[in-house]
């Protein structure tokens, strides 16, 4: 026998399920009026600094089926790299929004403002990206990943440099669609299966 | 960056990375939805940046008087909703045994019959006009926090030929950093269809899934009220860093 550690483990995930949205999106849900409004909304104000972007796309099953169940979680910093709460952060920039796949075609918009990028605790600098999170029936912990942007430079990127095999860095960068839009689709499984973090 | 806790530290280093073990599997033939959403490559590990180790807060000026109590936050006339009484509470905490104070904790669930007030629920089980099935919370200093609700009831799902849940209330909590983002479910002790839920199974260290299966607390019941349940959530915590002479982060 040996001494236990004082440290404890963390409480295990469980499948978000179908009605994830009554308690994080009531209004999608069909649930108004608990709330004044869904939490996250949006990730920004009216007067952010910054491009803003829209960033369209689905959440594919290994099937090639869109998920019509998905709720997803966005995090950024502002246009400047500053996360809120940070000196000098962008106060019109909150940064976090949730949304959702919709019922019908299982696509789901993120409008925000394009982060700028981020010091790592190396010294280097990440490119700009926006963390994501999504959630579903059939997903029994959360998966992480994140946006990247086609048009910027991402060749030092930290974490794009650790994907051994390159043709999967695609998966995680966005492509521009238009001036200010972009398409970003994960794919959970199969062809092309997002790069998904343990981080 | 500093992110200053309410007790005066400071949450600073990379997060600890994840037991993935003590989690549940990610593709379960069982559970068959998991089938087509669970990823075949490996996940990619790297320590923590920033941008996990920041997260969205939430202020206490967010809630409503009735958010924590979903007996009553639906209701149109002041009518309770129908079902047994419970009062559900705990701490959110983290790896290192610290409290999570002010912190956004939210829930939703089955009403008493087992039914959910959601578009694509229509289980025979009748909609309960004074129950929508929502509330959310913030951890006090301590990271204590409670919910007065009812007992959600057991539903049938589409799975295997004959699947029903346990009763259960989902839960999902933000901590301080993204990458601390949890939804689970809590279950009730002594609820017989737990150990025959391929949802529950999913997680395969069965001291984990008891973690998830709340105690009644005769403690916290109030007599001729309601009865309670316990339940603590442990975050993954930070890296402690006594032996540097700066701290980790930025
Ligand atoms: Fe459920």
């Amino acid at each position: 026998m040996v001494q236990s550690l004082d440290t404890m483990i963390e409480t295990p995930s469980q499948t978000a399920g179908p009605y994830v949205h009554i308690g994080c999106i009531p209004s999608f849900a069909g649930l108004p009026g608990v709330y004044p409004e869904d939490l996250g909304l949006s990730p920004i104000a009216p007067g952010a600094k910054g491009q803003v972007i829209t960033i369209t796309g689905a959440v594919i099953d290994g099937t090639g089926w869109a998920l019509r169940d998905a709720m997803m979680e966005s995090w950024q910093p502002d246009a400047a790299g500053r996360f809120a709460g940070q000196d000098g952060a962008d106060p019109a920039v909150s940064g976090f929004c949730r949304f959702a796949a919709d019922k019908d075609s299982g696509l789901f918009t993120l409008t925000t403002v394009k982060p700028g990028p981020v010091p790592h605790r190396s010294g280097g600098v990440q490119a700009p990206h926006i963390s994501l999170w999504i959630v579903a029936r059939g997903i029994n912990i959360g998966l992480s990943t994140r946006i990247y942007f086609e048009d910027e430079d991402n060749s030092a990127d930290p974490l794009l440099s650790r994907i051994e095999q390159r043709p999967r860095v695609d998966t995680l960068i966005a492509k521009k669609t238009a001036e200010g839009q972009y398409r970003f689709d994960i794919r959970l499984q199969g062809d092309n299966e997002t790069v998904f973090l343990d981080i | 960056m500093k992110d200053m806790t309410d007790n005066g530290e400071t949450d600073a280093g990379p997060l600890i990375p994840r037991q993935r073990h003590m989690h549940p599997v990610p593709y379960d033939p069982e559970y068959k939805t998991s089938v087509p959403r669970s990823p075949k490559w490996p996940l990619l590990s790297m320590e923590s940046t920033p941008s996990e180790e920041t997260g969205p807060r939430f202020g206490h000026s967010l809630l409503g008087p009735l958010d924590n109590n979903l007996i009553l936050n639906f209701s149109k006339d002041g009518s309770p909703a129908i079902g047994e009484r419970i009062l559900m509470h705990g701490r959110v905490l983290d790896e290192n045994a610290r409290p999570v104070p002010h912190t956004l904790v939210e829930i939703w669930q089955a009403n008493a019959g087992g039914r959910y007030r959601h578009v694509k629920d229509n289980y025979l089980a009748p909609l309960d006009p004074n129950f929508g099935g929502c509330g959310r919370t913030i951890t006090d200093a301590e990271g204590r926090y409670q919910f007065l609700t009812i007992r959600p009831g057991a539903y049938p799902w589409p799975n295997r030929a004959n699947d029903w849940r346990p009763m259960h209330i989902h839960i999902s909590v933000f901590g301080h950093s993204f990458g601390q983002r949890l939804i689970t479910q809590m279950y009730f002790e002594g609820d017989p269809l737990i150990d025959r839920c391929p949802i529950a199974a999913t997680i395969k260290e069965r001291s984990q899934l008891d973690r998830l299966v709340a105690p009644l607390d005769m403690a916290r019941a109030r007599p001729l009220d309601f009865l309670a349940y316990k339940f603590d959530i442990v975050l993954r915590g930070r890296r402690q860093t006594m032996f540097e002479n700066r701290l980790e982060g930025m």
